[in-house]
C-alpha cells in the first residue's frame, strides 16, 4: 500500500509504540500489563510498519529473522527460573527480589526477567506468523 | 452530578450507537461498509472502557482502551490493504 499519510504516520508511531510496549512490560506483575501484552504491542508496531513500508523494509529494520527472538526469550525465562535454585536453593521459579527499589523502575527481581523473556517470545512468534501470512497472501 | 451524567446520558447514547453500528455491520451491502462499521464498534467499545474507568476511578483501564484503539487501527489498515489487493487482482 503506497499512501504517504500512512507511511509518515508509521514512521512516528513505531518508536512511540515500542516505548509504550516497554512501559507496559515494566508495569506488569501488580498492575495490568506484563510481557505478553507488551510483546503484542511491539509486534503490532512492526506489523504497522510492514503494512506501510513493505515487508522487506521491515525485515531490514529488524536485521535478524524474528524467529530468533523466540529461543532468546525462552532462554532468558528459563535462566530467570533457575536463578533462585542457584542463589538460595529455593524451588524452581520462586521469586528472587533485590533489596531496595530502584529509582523510576521500582523493585526488580527474577519475575521481571521472566517477563522480558515472554516479551521476546511473543514478539518472535507473532511476527513470524504474521510475516509468513503476509508473504503467502 | 458526573456519575448521573455518565449513567443516564453517556452510557445510553453509547448503547444506542452500538445497536445502530451493529445494524450497519449486519446488513451492510458492501464489505467496506462492514469494515467501517466494525471499526466504529471497536471505537464505541473504547468509549465504554473510558466511562467504566471514570466510574471505577481506575486510570489503568485507559491503557487497555489505548491498546484496543491500536488494534482497531491496525485491523482497519489490514482490511483496506487486502481489499485494495483483491481489487487489483480482479482487474
Amino acid at each position: 500500500m503506497n499512501t504517504i499519510i500512512l507511511r509518515t504516520a508509521s514512521n512516528y508511531l513505531l518508536p512511540l509504540l515500542l516505548l509504550f510496549s516497554v512501559f507496559i512490560l515494566l508495569r506488569g506483575h501488580y498492575l495490568p500489563g506484563g510481557g505478553f501484552v507488551g510483546g503484542l504491542v511491539a509486534a503490532i508496531a512492526f506489523v504497522l510498519h510492514a503494512f506501510a513500508n513493505g515487508l522487506d523494509n521491515t525485515r531490514t529494520l529488524l536485521r535478524i529473522h524474528p524467529g530468533y527472538f523466540m529461543p532468546l526469550g525462552l532462554a532468558l525465562s528459563f535462566l530467570s527460573g533457575l536463578a533462585p535454585i542457584l542463589r538460595t536453593g529455593r524451588p524452581f521459579m520462586s521469586g528472587l527480589w533485590f533489596d531496595g527499589p530502584l529509582p523510576a523502575i521500582g523493585l526488580i527481581g527474577s519475575p521481571l526477567f521472566f517477563d522480558i523473556g515472554v516479551y521476546f517470545v511473543v514478539i518472535g512468534a507473532s511476527l513470524t506468523i504474521i510475516f509468513t501470512i503476509t508473504e503467502n497472501a | 452530578m458526573l456519575y448521573t451524567l455518565l449513567y443516564y446520558a453517556v452510557l445510553p447514547m453509547l448503547m444506542i450507537s452500538v445497536v445502530l453500528a451493529f445494524v450497519r455491520f449486519a446488513i451492510g451491502p458492501r464489505l467496506s461498509d462492514r469494515v467501517i462499521a466494525l471499526d466504529l464498534l471497536i471505537t464505541i467499545g473504547i468509549g465504554v472502557i473510558a466511562v467504566y474507568s471514570i466510574i471505577n476511578e481506575q486510570p489503568t483501564f485507559l491503557d487497555i482502551a489505548m491498546i484496543l484503539a491500536l488494534i482497531a487501527f491496525l485491523s482497519t489498515v489490514a482490511f483496506s490493504y487486502y481489499l485494495e489487493k483483491r481489487e487489483k487482482d480482479d482487474n
